[in-house]
């Protein structure tokens, strides 16, 4: 019972965050500001979401239930490692193709 | 249980509507990537949820696990597509700043 809380707390917790990196994806000005609102949210939420899924998946133990905990904390490391390197390579390959920065001028910003 | 679970995955589907919009009206075709890419994250985690309504967790882990490195392949693809396609703007950039000299 005490799992079930700790578990749906890190899901909503979780969906807390898909909603900000939502929001961040729709309104931020910027291609870059967007990009950070992108990389950071989903890393988090996905973190938090896959634990808490783990946590209800362990209440019944057995080899079958390990294994499948064992596989959400293989994907959780893979997204954590890869997110920020595809960021990374998006941002680099933004930033050499030239996208114009955002800046508090109002001339700047036509498009 | 089977509840919450399913309208969390109603969540995540409905979350995914902004950022199609982003996809459709995003200003440069490096948005749209970016968008493409969060929904591949999001896709992830709601084939999980998908698995624990359907009490066949241990099948659908492999489909999330499976898309997660489709999703990385994809995207760092994309973004050394725009790295190659870059130096031809350089070198037209260059051509063009030539006559000014």
């Amino acid at each position: 019972m005490i799992l079930n809380i700790i578990s749906i707390f890190l899901i909503s917790t979780g969906l807390i965050f898909f909603v900000g990196g939502a929001v961040g994806i729709l309104r931020f000005p910027d291609f870059y500001t967007r990009m950070h609102a992108a990389g950071k949210g989903d890393t988090c939420s996905m973190f938090l979401i896959l634990a808490g899924l783990a946590l209800y998946q362990l209440q019944v133990p057995s080899l079958a239930n390990f294994l499948v905990v064992g596989k959400m904390g293989f994907i959780t490391i893979f997204i954590m490692s890869t997110s920020p390197t595809s960021t990374h390579a998006l941002i680099k390959a933004g930033f050499e193709e030239g996208v114009k920065m955002w800046t508090r001028d109002k001339k700047n910003n036509e498009e | 249980m089977l509840n919450f679970f399913v309208w969390v995955g109603v969540a995540i589907l409905a979350l995914m509507v902004p950022i199609i919009y982003r996809i459709i009206i995003g200003p440069t075709a490096i948005d749209r990537i970016v968008a493409v890419n969060v929904i591949g994250t999001k896709t992830t985690v709601l084939l999980i949820i998908i698995g624990m309504c359907f009490e066949r967790v241990e099948m659908f882990v492999d489909f999330a696990l499976t898309y997660a490195l489709l999703n990385f392949i994809g995207s760092l693809a994309a973004a050394r597509f725009f790295d190659r396609v870059n130096p031809t703007r350089l070198f037209s950039a260059m051509k063009a700043e030539e006559p000014k000299e």
